[in-house]
């Protein structure tokens, strides 16, 4: 039986879900999630969770924005704007 | 011999930055067009506020510019440009707020119940909300934590720095990232639990 309460074995959550858990820690992970429903949902979800975010890709700057900042940056180097 | 059908691959990193430290400014608005948008995504999750992040930019990369000959390529150039805008960014905050000094190094109560009320298996989103609503409410969600977590998880888990990376562009403890990556993850899990659970009557359909 699992020795670790939820609690314990959420604190360690983000080392397992990392896999930078090893030995003895690892394996009392381990056992606690495929002994225990509620913390086996949760690894599952938050997996989901950092997955769903990682492939968000950042939206396009406004042009003006980028006009803007391409203005700044040939007053600094003395060039004239290309277009 | 180059296959003649062959793409350019496109310019590295650290040779656009050799470049640009010689003065020459199309490799510095190559290296701008490859990260004005998760700067400019960051400087919106530290400033939320659209206004303030378009400054936070294009202070960030003129100060960049500026200053890319002290760059001494210790770290990757990412990493050198998001410290500059968090810096940016909380001067920003600071001026803001005026009278009330913001810090990311706040002390964060861990005292608190690791937020876990919503227990309960998803549905597939992508096949109940549009790409357009999935994005709402992911933005909604990470707009909702605390400023403390959402640069930490953006810098962790969306921008994909290393917790070191992370303890360093922050200027907190290795710890203190961990802590709050933690947190923020798990806030996030059940924010959208509440949009992602699956509905009651097909719960035997997992297993």
């Amino acid at each position: 039986m699992s020795l670790l309460t939820c609690n314990q074995f959420l604190n360690e959550l983000s080392e397992y879900l990392d896999d930078e858990a090893r030995g003895a820690v690892r394996d009392e992970l381990e056992q606690h999630v495929s002994e225990c429903p509620n913390c086996w949902v949760i690894v599952d979800t938050t997996k989901k969770t950092i997955a769903i975010y990682k492939g968000m890709e950042a939206e396009p700057i406004p042009d003006a924005l980028r006009g803007r900042l391409m203005d700044a940056l040939s007053r600094r180097t003395g060039r004239t704007p290309d277009a | 011999m180059a296959q003649p059908s062959a793409q350019p691959a496109p310019p590295d990193e650290s040779s656009l930055v050799a470049r640009a430290k010689a003065g020459e400014a199309e490799a510095f608005a190559t290296l701008v067009n490859r990260y004005e948008r998760r700067i400019f995504r960051l400087a919106r999750n530290i400033t939320q506020n659209v206004e303030d992040a378009e400054d936070v930019l294009q202070d960030a990369f003129l100060k960049a510019y500026e200053h890319i000959g002290g760059f001494q390529e210790q770290s990757r150039f990412y990493t050198w440009l998001v410290r500059i805008t968090v810096n940016e960014a909380l001067m920003k905050l600071r001026k803001r707020k005026t009278g009330k000094v913001f810090s990311l190094d706040e002390t964060v109560d861990t005292g608190e119940e690791t937020v876990t009320r919503e227990i309960a298996v998803w549905d597939t989103p992508e096949q109940r909300y549009s790409q357009e609503e999935l994005r709402t409410i992911l933005q909604q969600s990470i707009e909702s934590l605390a400023p403390l977590f959402r640069t930490v998880f953006i810098l962790r888990d969306v921008d994909e720095l290393s917790t070191e990376e992370t303890a360093q562009v922050l200027g907190i403890s290795i710890p203190a990232v961990k802590s709050r990556l933690l947190r923020a993850r798990l806030q996030l899990r059940e924010k959208l639990t509440r949009y992602f659970r699956r509905k009651t009557d097909d719960v035997f359909a997992y297993l």
